[in-house]
């Protein structure tokens, strides 16, 4: 046995808790998950049924932690988990897992999948059964500060950018703000829209509002890569930050990974509860609404359905606040069926998106198809959404079948429309 | 052994041993399975309504939204068969007998024609959900000699049970010797296979639905 794989033996015995043990135990092979799961409702292919894809896990469990299945390795009747396995793992593990959660939702017994998904990739990212372009994203992140390798500096230019455009002060590292507004790389690169907006918007609500030059990325690849100790050190940048400008909130931006990594793992990596709340971008705009600060001077007209992105909504709880917004700020709003909770993951969540391989993208085109019944059958030109992972995903997606639907970030939607 | 002693031994030390054997299992898998432990959440917990373990434990008796129509088989097929078995085993007044000789509790039964038919009725939904587990490709590609080996394993009390009451293929009094001993079987079983479900699914429910509700997600 390689030094790497019993490294990632040892990293899943260490995550196998009651939950896992009790979900392993319930499972009846009854096949349902598959029809939670875009890789296999669009393919069709029952490799990809996400029971199956937490099979490794499944058997270290068995050999370690039950009686049987200890005597059974004993007297060598069990196979163990080996470096060509996870291997080939690898493509089912990430590649065809977005971690959207949605076969948590579905399991009969209640196997909570994604949790255990969650836990296989810490196994495979000690074992370097990890995807190339995740891995790289990761190390970016760890040297450089974000996943596509943005410094301050290109940062600093993007804002100075937005304070020209708004004509508002944008301040950074300045002590005691109400809000530490974090970025995500990819909304800095391609859609510096965001920050105007939300200047906009701070400047009209009257919130105090800060950039920490230390602290601006909101993702976190650890997550993705499913390595908790360089999860760890991404999430303590913001920590440290939040607590040395003794902010009362940290604002997420719309991006789903950098949501759940900060709102709901970060406490749970540093070992402790945050000094200061996390606050979804949306959740903050539905506040305002609700107070009445957040008036529209027009509506979009165009028929238009709403993608609701799994890591905010579905795994992430801001279950409430995006209809009513769309609903701000758009006439024509048409609910699908199989929204909020419900809905169809992107295809390139989970760091599924980064992976760049001729099979890995050709799978992503094909789960796409999902998303593009939902736009036919729906009839609309328009989709919104509010996480830029899905943004790009979905754009690369619209390319590949050549659709000419138009795509909108929420949160911008709302400011271009917003009262001056 | 003729049939008479054959009767005698599984109604006497081959039940003793099966329920021995099904209860020490259940204790000893259940401490196996719950004392691994879990982390504590940090996460601030977010409410929302009908987010919690119990709720899930019950709402996911109920088929998600759109599922029915994806799976009807597994669904109304499942239905039919865990009511079914419920009910042949804990209704019918022999069962029923058995249980107060052996404890002292009692309570109503079904007439035998309802249970028979019910029998019936579960034998033959256990059929279609293992033609559904061969036809459907991801059933299918899950299954392992386990699946099938307990699907033979739940059936058969049933098949006997109904053929001992119907009076079929063989003596009475051997066919009811092999129902016993099939039902001892399965006792033996339940504990170290996924028939465990029965055992375990509540508390998975429950952990899933706590975990989401964390997150004020009703899941």
């Amino acid at each position: 046995m390689s030094v790497s794989l019993e490294k990632g033996i040892h990293a899943l015995k260490e995550v196998i808790d009651a939950p896992i043990a009790s979900y392993f135990e319930s499972c009846v092979h009854c096949g349902l998950c598959a029809e939670a799961c875009l890789f296999y409702t669009e393919t069709g292919d029952p490799k990809y049924t996400p029971i199956h894809k937490v099979e490794p896990l499944r058997r270290v469990y068995e050999q370690e932690y039950t009686l049987l299945g200890r005597l059974k390795k004993m007297v060598g009747l069990s196979k163990p988990v080996t470096d060509a396995e996870l291997d080939q793992w690898q493509e089912l593990v990430y590649d065809s897992c977005t971690m959207c959660g949605r076969c948590s939702l579905i399991c009969p017994v209640g196997n909570d999948i994604v949790y255990m998904v969650r836990k296989l990739r810490e196994g495979m990212a000690v074992s370097g059964h990890v995807p190339d372009g995740i891995k790289s994203a990761t190390k970016r992140t760890v040297e450089l500060g974000g996943p596509m390798g943005l410094k301050w500096p290109a940062v600093a230019n993007v804002l100075r950018k937005a304070e020209e455009a708004t004509g508002l002060r944008i301040p950074i590292d300045q002590p005691g703000a109400d809000y530490l507004v974090l970025l995500s790389s990819m909304e800095i690169v391609n859609y510096p829209e965001y920050i105007e907006a939300l200047a906009k918007i701070f400047h009209k609500a009257g919130i105090s509002f800060t950039l920490a030059s230390d602290a601006f990325e909101a993702t976190n690849a650890g997550i993705q890569i499913g390595n908790s100790d360089l999860a760890r050190v991404i999430v303590s940048r913001i920590v440290d930050a939040a607590e040395k400008l003794k902010v009362k909130n940290v604002l997420s931006p719309e991006c789903g990974h950098a949501y759940m990594a900060i709102r709901w793992e970060g406490p749970n990596l540093i070992g402790r509860p945050f000094t200061f709340n996390v606050v979804h971008v949306l959740e903050l705009l539905d506040e305002l609404r609700q107070k009445g600060v957040l008036k529209m001077k027009d509506k979009l007209k165009d028929p238009l359905i709403l993608h609701d992105p799994c890591q905010i909504v579905r795994r992430g709880g801001v279950l409430q606040a995006p209809e009513p917004l769309i609903q701000q700020v758009a006439e024509n709003y048409i609910p699908i069926v199989d929204k909020q909770k419900w809905n169809w993951c992107c295809g390139g969540g989970g760091g599924a998106s980064a992976i760049h391989t001729e099979p890995a993208e050709a799978l992503r085109a094909k789960a796409f198809k999902i998303k593009k019944r939902q736009i036919e059958e729906a009839g609309v030109g328009t989709m919104v959404t509010f996480c830029a992972n899905c943004r790009i995903t979905m754009e690369e997606g619209f390319d590949h079948y050549e659709m000419d639907t138009k795509l909108l970030g929420l949160t911008e939607l709302l400011a271009e429309h917003l009262e001056d | 052994m003729n049939e008479l002693q054959f009767l005698t031994w599984v109604r006497g030390p081959g039940l003793d041993i099966a329920v021995g054997i099904f209860l020490l299992g259940v204790v000893w898998r259940l401490l196996e399975i719950y004392t691994l432990g879990r982390r504590k959440d940090l996460a601030a917990p977010r409410h929302a309504a009908g987010a919690s373990g119990l709720h899930t434990v019950f709402r996911r008796s109920l088929p998600p939204q759109g599922m029915l129509k994806r799976s009807p088989v597994s669904y109304i097929g499942g239905y039919l068969f865990h009511v079914g078995l419920a009910i042949v085993v804990f209704l019918f007044a022999p069962h029923i007998l058995l249980v107060t000789n052996l404890t002292g509790l009692s309570w109503p039964g079904l007439p035998s024609q309802f249970v028979d038919l019910v029998a019936v009725v579960t034998m033959a939904a256990m059929v279609v959900v293992l033609v559904d587990r061969i036809n459907k490709p991801a059933k299918r590609f899950l299954s392992t000699f386990e699946d099938w080996f307990t699907w033979a394993v739940t059936f058969l009390p049933v098949l006997t049970g109904w053929m001992a009451v119907q009076h079929l293929l063989l003596p009475y009094t051997t066919m009811l010797a092999l129902h016993i001993l099939s039902v001892e079987v399965l006792l033996v079983v339940l504990p170290f296979t996924k028939l465990f479900h029965a055992f375990t699914l509540f508390g998975s429910r429950w952990y899933n639905g706590k975990a989401n509700a964390q997150r004020g997600v009703p899941v």
